[in-house]
């Protein structure tokens, strides 16, 4: 059977992985392959490095690093942040990446997935949607890391990236992320009996408890945290442990 | 030990060099006929589209290279399904080295996904290329066709139903799934490949 994946994310700045890793193991806690190692030997299923740099020269740095990382590490990873254009993913799959995530420049350029898609097949194509549930009873799509509302709805923008062929959606629910009390289960659930691809849920991760609740009442089919386990909060070894007992097909090393 | 990758119009074909290099060896990639025959094992990998990599191996006469090959040759992924008898996926007749068709998943049951994305279990092995061990564990895969069970399935994987997770026959072994994304089980698989002997 198809396991459930768990998916550390690591946010990267000039290179390095962003403060609040704290990790009493890791001596090497701020080199993102050294964190990455770990967490790949600790059982992490696949990883995602998002470049958070803004200038030009720090993404040199992240073209570096994902090359480093591809030389390094023997299970999939994920790319995102700073992509505009077809260029950009040339230059991170070349680099290496499995997969590269487009949030911004999908929304603002629809036409890139279909490019993406088309020049480098769909399994290579994360398409990540910041959506925050407003009081109109709708889950309206951000853009700019969560700064500008855009007139576009989850499923409706979520079916419409499917259907220009990205190979999975990633969902961060920006009224779940960083609060700690479970991912959007009702809204994950709604999106895996819409969706062919598989869906990430992405945001809320503050207990075990919640992995179990987004793989069985959200049906998602990865679910994706950082600073749980950044933090040492929750160990992957015990969570696969946990999820096991709890009957979710995980992958065991 | 001289170890070539096929260099043609597939993708993600460096992943499995940086394998190679993980193990300690310097895989070269190449399209040239004599470096390919000199070979002392030949890796065929890549993510791509049936119809329009066959198309191509045909274009540079890669096709005839391939299935006369006598040194041991791993197929990745799309290398395994080239390798089959004939492909769904753009309807091409393919290399013809397994006896098997290659088809594409169709959901018959809610809750399965198109391409199976992840991590997978691998049973019923049979090859040198795998040990008693290796029964039941799991390896990851990205894939929408999958080559059916036949008389050379050496492992068997199941999504909505078995299929041929990998294929043997003479000097020809081919995996569906990524050794060079398995972690070390996959590391494992890879080094059994170099070991086999000529």
């Amino acid at each position: 059977m198809l396991a459930k994946r768990i998916i550390p994310c690591l946010d990267v700045k000039d290179g390095q992985t962003v403060k609040g890793v704290h990790f009493v193991d890791f001596r090497q806690a701020g080199d993102p392959i050294e964190l990455g190692e770990a967490y790949s030997k600790q059982g992490a299923d696949e990883l995602v490095y998002l470049d958070i740099t803004a200038s030009l020269e720090g993404r040199k740095t992240f073209t570096e690093l994902v090359r480093k990382v591809a030389a390094r590490i023997s299970i999939p990873f994920t790319v995102g942040g700073g992509i505009h254009e077809l260029a950009d993913i040339d230059r991170l799959l070349n680099a290496g990446a499995d997969k590269v995530s487009i949030n911004t420049a999908a929304l603002l350029k629809p036409q890139l997935i279909d490019d993406i898609a088309r020049n480098f097949g769909s399994q290579m194509c994360v398409v990540a949607i910041d959506a925050k549930w407003e009081e109109d009873g709708k889950w309206r799509c951000y853009i700019n890391g969560g700064h500008k509302p855009v007139q576009r709805e989850l499923l409706e923008w979520a079916l419409e990236a499917q259907d220009r062929g990205a190979g999975e959606i990633l969902f961060t629910s920006m009224s779940h992320d960083g609060v700690k009390t479970g991912y959007p289960n009702e809204a994950l659930a709604m999106l895996a009996d819409k969706l062919s691809i598989p869906v990430i849920a992405s945001g809320g991760a503050g207990s075990m408890e919640h992995f179990r609740d987004a793989f069985v009442l959200g049906k998602a089919d990865a679910a994706l945290a950082a600073s749980v386990f950044h933090f040492g909060e929750i160990k992957i070894p015990d969570l696969k442990a946990y999820l096991k007992k709890e009957g979710i097909i995980i992958r065991e090393q | 030990m001289k170890v070539i990758v096929i260099k043609y119009n597939a993708g993600n074909i460096h992943s499995v060099v940086h394998a190679l290099r993980r193990l300690g060896l310097e895989a070269q990639v190449t399209d040239n006929k004599e470096t390919i025959l000199a070979a002392d094992k030949v890796i065929f990998p890549g993510v791509g589209e049936a119809s329009s990599t066959m198309a191509y191996l045909k274009q540079h006469r890669l096709d005839e290279l391939i299935v006369n090959l006598k040194q041991p040759v791993l197929g990745i992924c799309i290398g395994l399904q080239l390798m089959c008898r004939h492909s769904e996926e753009g309807n091409v007749d393919c290399l013809g080295i397994f006896d098997t068709e290659v088809k594409r998943f169709t959901v018959q049951e809610p809750g399965y996904k198109i391409p199976q994305m992840g991590w997978n279990t691998i049973q019923h092995l049979q090859s040198p290329l795998f040990s008693p061990e290796m029964e039941k564990r799991y390896v990851y895969y990205v894939h929408s066709y999958y080559a059916e069970c036949c008389a050379q399935t050496i492992a068997t994987t199941e999504y909505m139903h078995p299929y041929s997770a990998a294929l043997h026959r003479d000097n020809f072994y081919a995996l569906q799934f990524h050794p060079e994304k398995s972690s070390e089980l996959g590391e494992q698989i890879l080094s059994n490949f170099l070991n086999i002997e000529r």
